[in-house]
């Protein structure tokens, strides 16, 4: 087991260090003349040197990236061109932001997720399963800003019931903000759910197909028990690195749904970074998102493993 | 010679890891490779059908068109989704042409007009006919995604045949490397990319083939470390067939189930990431119309003229469903028995 941890923490690092190089490549090499991207061609030559000074351009690009990786790790982020402030502390604080808005997500499509696919399974072939599958088949495609305007159109618009907006005070408490997260959290949550929907579904429907649990039906052990103590158990083991996997998808919904409700979270942060071309702050960002999918990844081929004993992985 | 079609299903050997990366991160249009959690058969209805082993025809007989067909006759979703997929096909290439309006005419004495017979989906904030919009915009958004998964098809797919069929250290740098890209969530990725190349119709087609390509060389390997072990192709090599001859006269014709439901599932998610990426400011570029850049701009009106919005949203809802009920449709047609993940 302590091997496996440590094999897939290897693979991790070295896949966030490969991606490291390649969002410096991407970013700081691939542009050309980085301070005449960032500045406009109208530029004069000494704010253009200014600038190269500043992000230390004029040294070899090897040693460019030794350095931005190395003050990354040590929490030196730099500073955004933009905003002319230091980018961790703006960072760190829409991390939490969007922390928040994708825990409200959470809360709302693993129970519902796990539920309407148990209930697809167990009625398997009727018209209740036949509208969870379809429906989730169609969900699943939906893009958030389409989920998210049409949800502002009926709550906010129609009905009046919550605000459309979650321009929310950056470092308000989650009890003030929480009105403004729950339009934002459906919306995030509608393509996730209807993932962790499918999902249950199939794994669930496969378990009900097994010997054990045939024999514990016909043993007359009552339908409930059957379900608790047979089907779930190994029923909701795909579920679960589902969901923990579910954070990478999280992160591509947040960027437009934060956008669509003019929410400041990270998602909305890199947009922000993008629009403006602040290369530090994108480069931050990115690499910061790149980090937690990883470890996202990592706790869920752990907890796979740890849940499922029968598979080793070595 | 034998062709020894896809007996067992086009299951797609894992990779001796849980789900991780198996399919692309940020995947909400899942791919048919699997992971360790064994699949299961997602739709309802004709079982006996669902057994791989049933007496099927092997792949690239004449027969398997008719035998696809009277399967996807017998399910009503992905009828209904390549359908309305047709429809929008038909007005990508002959939009423009019939369009009532021209999509750019402004108007200011028009503006923010209700539905009505003469703008059936009424008009914008600058008098321009929504449904001319609508039906204009197509074109981008069909031949953005459709050019850069087919490019990202035409690059994978040898990609996944040399890394798969070489097999040793260039397969595990050529997986490594495809890795990398597949560790970005593909919003992401896009958006840092054109952020640093601007946004422009070229590169939107070359982004979107970046994200699928390793995707697609995925799959096309999986199907090649499955087949390179069959009979036929064990009797091609001892017969002394050139590598190529293999590979493409053997190997290929036998991954193309898979591969055809892997890019239609890339297509319809190229649709939903060029649409998203257009209500983000950086998708079609003007002057032809977007229909996300649309919904974007008619958010700033919705009370005033909730028909700004709601029809193109009503279409790129639409279209996306209807591409993802064809593919699912066309992925358990063809690759029966396999499950969707």
């Amino acid at each position: 087991m302590l091997t496996f941890i440590v094999r897939r923490l290897g693979f991790v690092v070295l896949m966030v260090l490969l991606s490291s190089i390649l969002i410096f490549w991407a970013t700081q090499v691939l542009p050309g003349d980085i301070a005449t991207m960032m500045l406009g061609r109208f530029a004069s030559e000494e704010a253009r040197q200014n600038l190269r000074e500043e992000l230390g351009l004029n040294k070899p690009v090897v040693t460019q990236y030794v350095t931005w990786l190395g003050d990354f790790v040590q929490g030196d982020w730099g500073y955004s061109i933009s905003t002319r402030s230091e980018i961790r502390p703006l960072v760190m604080e829409r991390l939490r932001n969007s922390a928040m808005l994708a825990g409200v997500a959470f809360a709302i499509f693993v129970p519902v997720g796990i539920l309407l696919g148990l209930l697809a399974a167990l009625r398997r072939n009727s018209w209740v399963d036949q509208t969870i599958s379809v429906g989730s088949l169609a969900f699943i495609g939906l893009p958030e800003f389409v989920s998210g305007v049409v949800l502002i159109s009926i709550f906010s618009i129609k009905l009046g019931w919550l605000p459309s907006q979650s321009a929310i005070e950056p470092s308000s408490g989650f009890v003030k903000a929480f009105p403004y997260l729950i339009l934002p959290a459906i919306t995030v949550a509608l393509t996730t759910l209807a993932y962790v929907v499918r999902m249950t579904r199939s794994s669930t429907v496969d378990v009900l197909q097994t010997d054990y649990v045939r024999t514990a039906n016909l043993k007359g052990l009552p339908p409930r028990r059957v379900l608790f103590t047979h089907v779930l158990r190994n029923s909701l083991l795909p579920t679960i690195t589902v969901i923990a996997i579910s954070v990478g998808w999280l992160i591509g919904g947040l960027i437009v749904t934060e956008s669509v409700f003019s929410y400041p979270g990270l998602g909305r942060l890199v947009l922000f970074g993008v629009q403006r071309r602040d290369i530090p702050l994108i480069q931050a960002t990115v690499l910061l998102i790149v980090v937690i999918y990883g470890i996202a990844n990592l706790l869920a081929d752990i907890l796979y493993a740890v849940l499922n004993p029968r598979i080793r992985y070595t | 010679m034998t062709r020894g079609g896809l007996r067992g299903g086009g299951h797609v050997p894992d990779l001796g890891r849980p789900i991780y990366y198996a399919d692309g991160p940020d995947d909400r249009l899942l791919t048919t490779s699997g992971g360790d959690v064994s699949g299961s058969i997602q739709d309802g209805g004709v079982p006996e059908e669902q057994k791989p082993d049933a007496d099927e025809t092997p792949a690239r007989r004449p027969g398997n068109r008719a035998l696809y067909w009277r399967r996807l006759k017998r399910r009503p979703a992905a009828m209904f989704g390549t359908v309305i997929f047709l429809f929008f096909l038909f007005l990508a290439i002959f939009g423009p042409l019939i369009a009532p309006y021209d999509f750019d005419a402004q108007s200011a004495a028009l503006r923010l007009k209700p539905p009505a017979i003469e703008h059936p989906f009424g008009t914008d904030q600058f008098g321009r006919d929504i449904l001319s919009r609508i039906m204009v915009g197509a074109r981008g958004i069909f031949l953005l995604g459709g050019i850069g998964t087919l490019l990202a098809v035409l690059i994978g797919t040898p990609i996944g045949l040399a890394s798969g069929y070489a097999g040793g250290l260039l397969d595990e740098v050529i997986m490594r490397l495809l890795d990398v890209l597949l560790s970005f969530p593909s919003l992401l990725l896009a958006l840092v990319l054109l952020a640093v190349v601007g946004p422009s119709n070229a590169n939107l087609v070359l982004v979107v083939t970046l994200l699928y390509t390793p995707m697609i060389a995925r799959v096309v390997r999986s199907m090649v470390l499955d087949l390179k072990t069959k009979e036929f192709v064990e009797a091609a090599r001892v017969r002394g067939e050139r590598r190529s001859y293999i590979l493409f006269r053997e190997v290929l014709p036998n991954s193309l189930p898979p591969l055809l439901v892997e890019t239609s599932m890339r297509f319809s998610y190229s649709i939903f990431l060029v649409a998203s990426l257009g209500f983000l400011g950086l998708g079609v570029q003007p002057p032809s119309p977007d229909w996300g850049l649309q919904i974007n701009e008619a958010r700033n009106f919705f009370a005033l003229a909730p028909w700004t919005l709601l029809f193109p949203a009503g279409t790129i809802a639409l279209l996306v469903i209807a591409t993802s009920l064809m593919s699912d449709g066309l992925r358990q047609v063809m690759l029966p028995g396999v499950a969707r993940k």
